[in-house]
């Protein structure tokens, strides 16, 4: 339909102009980036270790401020009724870091505690999420009865308690064995479409970047900046076909080739 | 779901603490067999050397020889042990709560850390025994006096321990709580408290021991001045009387009260951290 991607494209969710990050301890990490992410679309952020791509993220979650340039929310984020706006924003570390100390109930349930939602008003909500990432039953277990995939699963079901409008994640299950990884993959794109949500998504993987995203944005090395950007249609349904087939090596070689341009450049 | 089938024996593992492994059970034997042994040997050599070289008792008196007296002087002994509890009950409640309570001031703002920490130093490394005259002498009450002085003795270790936890709570859930706008209030209770928990409940069972230390310190220091009755006035006054056995069996008293206040606090600690934190949980492997 190409009136509902025009309207996308006419309001991007959110959108950085020229953003420059220099640390206090003078290392310049990030210089005159940037782009643009539309309403329900799925952005991944591409680059090698030490390019700037967490603090990309930190910046438009509102955590530490930048040394220029804008970070704009067109839309303007929307006040959920837990009555501020950075509750739309949902965030994943790149550790799951839970609450060791309390069980998945409750550290699912932070963000609301945090925004006044008694655990009684919350329940529905919060059993909700954690049956949506597949953790129904285990309410009860504290973080370290959990694999390392479930309490990533925890992770994301907190950051969707709030029902954001955009979910930021830093490269999250670059820690987990290749099986478990590709199942949270599949299963993050099944959120994305169910809640309609848009998405950025940190990685280092090629792989991971052409098979989950609409859109690769290549980073540079330090000073970070957007060096290339590559799109994959979503009319490839992303299964494991998609997978094995021909385009997806193409993408893969494709976005490869211009992560080594982005590098030496 | 591929992850869960990983958790499910886990959680089974966890049910077989005690049953079928025999490694386990022979190394509680150990655990509890070989220092008992230790404890029999040198209580055995000691009582054999006291009666073939005829040591009298007002020198060196035989392990027996102090049982019977433990048992014959319960009624004096037991009433000095309670009341010595009883001081080192109440300074250990005053260092766990004005330790706490001083640790989450130092946290606010690390102008008051730096400002008072140094204090609480000076307070600690300062020997109790040059200071408690001087308290004896200003405080009129001499239990109070006691208190202050086990206080003093009992609280860095709550501080410093608890000071330290409330400080090393996980930078990205800092991060987190900021991102969902969390007040202060809310990082001190949901976030850093919790965080501070083992650190705290380390720092306790230190001051336990101490807060007991102090009171008899201070209860000699005191002397026949004041408090007529604690443990360690029946120590002084049997030393005096040449009632040897007597001083041994409330020195025993002493020790016996040390480790059972160890152990309680050992066991609220394994109690409370049993469902999360590494050093209370069995290693599974």
């Amino acid at each position: 339909m190409p009136l509902e991607v025009l309207t996308d494209q006419a309001a991007p969710i959110v959108r950085l102009t020229d953003v420059s990050k220099i640390y206090s301890n003078g290392v310049v990490a990030l210089r005159g980036l940037s782009f643009s992410v539309g309403a329900r679309e799925f952005v991944t952020l591409l680059g090698p270790s030490g390019c700037g791509k967490s603090t990309v993220l930190r910046l438009i979650a509102g955590l530490g401020s930048m040394s220029a340039g804008h970070i704009e929310w067109p839309q303007g984020k929307r006040v959920s009724r837990f009555g501020k706006p950075r509750h739309d924003i949902g965030f994943v570390f790149q550790e799951p870091t839970l609450m060791p100390w309390a069980p998945l109930f409750d550290n699912v349930h932070l963000p609301l505690r945090i925004a006044g939602e008694s655990r009684k008003a919350a329940r529905a909500r919060v059993e909700e999420v954690i049956e949506l990432v597949g953790l129904g039953g285990f309410e009860r277990a504290y973080p370290r009865e959990l694999s390392g995939g479930m309490k990533m699963r925890v992770s994301i079901a907190r950051a969707l308690v709030t029902d954001p409008s955009i979910l930021l994640l830093d490269e999250p299950f670059a820690a987990l064995d290749e099986i478990t990884r590709s199942k949270l993959n599949n299963d993050l794109l099944g959120l994305w479409a169910k809640r309609k949500l848009s998405v950025v998504f940190v990685t280092h993987s090629v792989f991971e970047s052409v098979y989950l995203s609409e859109r690769v944005l290549v980073m540079s090395k330090r000073p970070g900046r957007i060096a290339e950007e590559i799109r994959i249609p979503s009319s490839f349904k992303r299964d494991e076909a998609f997978r094995t087939s021909g385009e997806y090596n193409a993408f893969c070689r494709a976005t490869s080739a211009a992560l080594h341009r982005a590098m030496e450049g | 779901m591929d992850d869960r089938s990983s958790f499910e024996p886990k959680r089974a593992e966890a049910g077989r603490d005690k049953g079928g492994e025999p490694n386990a059970s022979a190394a509680i034997v150990v655990k509890i067999v070989a220092p008992l042994l230790v404890g029999l040997i040198f209580l055995g050599g000691w009582e054999a050397l006291v009666r073939l070289d005829h040591v009298p008792s007002y020198i060196v008196p035989g392990p027996l020889v102090i049982a019977h007296t433990l048992i014959s002087d319960w009624q004096t002994l037991s009433g000095s042990l309670w009341i010595t509890l009883e001081n080192t009950g109440i300074a250990f409640a005053a260092a766990a709560i004005g330790g706490l309570a001083l640790a989450i001031l130092l946290a606010q703002s690390r102008l008051i850390e730096l400002s008072l920490f140094p204090y609480a130093v000076i307070l600690q490394v300062t020997p109790i025994v040059a200071i408690a005259p001087l308290i004896i002498i200003w405080v009129r009450d001499t239990q109070i006096a006691l208190l202050i002085c086990a206080w003093i003795v009992a609280f860095f270790p709550v501080v410093s321990n608890t000071t330290l936890g409330l400080h090393s709570a996980d930078h990205n859930l800092l991060n987190l709580f900021q991102l969902y706008g969390a007040s202060r209030r809310q990082v001190l209770w949901l976030l850093r408290l919790p965080s501070a928990m083992p650190y705290f409940l380390g720092g306790l069972r230190i001051s336990g021991g101490l807060a007991l230390i102090g009171a008899v310190v201070a209860e000699f220091v005191a002397g026949t001045a004041g408090s007529e009755s604690g443990l360690a006035y029946r120590i002084l006054e049997s030393g005096y009387r040449l009632n040897i056995p007597r001083m041994f069996a409330a020195l025993v008293m002493v020790s016996l009260a040390g480790v059972l206040i160890f152990l309680v606090l050992t066991l609220v600690q394994y109690l409370v951290l049993r469902r999360w934190h590494e050093s209370a949980v069995r290693r599974e492997n």
